[in-house]
């Protein structure tokens, strides 16, 4: 459950990583894959190495999709429809991998705004991812 | 029995010389309390947590913020046998405090977003990787003795 405030400091946060998508996005993605190696598994096609162009580019696609769903927060399923699709039938992922890449990006969001990211934006984004993990994850089974 | 890399002991330890025990500790409990408030259900003694600015100001919190840092560094000092180390502390949080054990995986969650926040870039994915392993080894620790 998202208060008025809530959303609005969500779409506040996403919408000053649009522009370091790339940098946002990659940074999230390494850290998942160092901390968490299994999660490489799903990545054997790219060249994940740091810095590496798949990476910024698949770092950049999570980043917008992120950034666009929070300017849809109360449509959501609507506008998660095709990711959702593409998440269930085609990649497949174990669900549990949902929560170690929003950590990651939480971690990540941590590193870049510092102080910025005070309790309360910890909350409503940590919120957020879960409810987007959520949606993604819908029609698993 | 855990292995430590050098790189991962040297990494930790970095990560801990730079903790302010006060104001680390206050903050990462605070963030448990706001972001999963589930877990006031453990801190019925502490007065006031009915909203963040509430949490933020209470005086237990910064309090219990430092006990639990200080129980960490235990494992610090003793991190090739943190299991035994840990035995009594987690009897207490099974037998008397009756902890979910989920809830310790959202403290170390927690620490690790206050640290990211302090440290910023100095806090590289090879020192994240690092730091996670020694909270997934307390945690485990901490999960022993619930039967």
């Amino acid at each position: 459950m998202l208060s008025n405030t809530e959303k609005e400091l969500i779409v506040q946060i996403w919408d000053k990583m649009i522009p370091v998508a790339e940098d946002i996005g990659s940074e999230a993605l390494l850290r998942m894959f160092t901390t968490f190696p299994k999660t490489k598994t799903y990545f054997s096609h790219l060249d994940i190495s740091p810095r590496s162009e798949h990476l910024r580019c698949h770092g950049k696609k999570i980043v917008q999709a992120l950034a666009e769903g929070a300017r849809n927060i109360s449509t959501l399923t609507t506008t998660l429809a095709p990711l959702s699709r593409f998440h269930a039938y085609q990649l497949r992922i174990h669900p549990t991998n949902f929560k170690l890449l929003n950590h990651c990006i939480l971690v990540t969001l941590a590193c870049y705004m510092g102080e910025n990211f005070t309790p309360v934006a910890h909350a409503a984004i940590d919120k957020y991812l879960s409810a987007f993990s959520a949606v993604l994850a819908e029609k698993f089974r | 029995m855990v292995q430590w890399k050098a790189e991962e002991r040297a990494a930790i330890q970095a990560v801990f010389a730079k903790l302010d025990y006060e104001s680390v500790g206050r903050e990462t409990l605070t963030r448990l309390l706001v972001v999963y408030p589930w877990t006031r259900r453990y801190f019925g003694g502490f007065g006031n947590l009915f909203n963040s600015e509430a949490i933020m100001a209470n005086p237990k919190v910064a309090a219990h913020g430092v006990v639990v840092l200080k129980g960490l560094e235990m494992a610090l000092k003793n991190m090739d046998d943190i299991k035994n180390t840990y035995a009594s502390l987690s009897e207490l949080h099974s037998e008397k405090l009756q902890v979910d054990p989920g809830n310790f995986q959202l403290l170390g969650d927690c620490l690790t977003v206050v640290i990211a926040t302090r440290m910023r870039s100095e806090f590289t994915p090879d020192i994240q990787a690092a730091w996670q392993k020694f909270l997934a080894v307390v945690v485990s620790a901490l999960r022993k003795q619930y039967n």
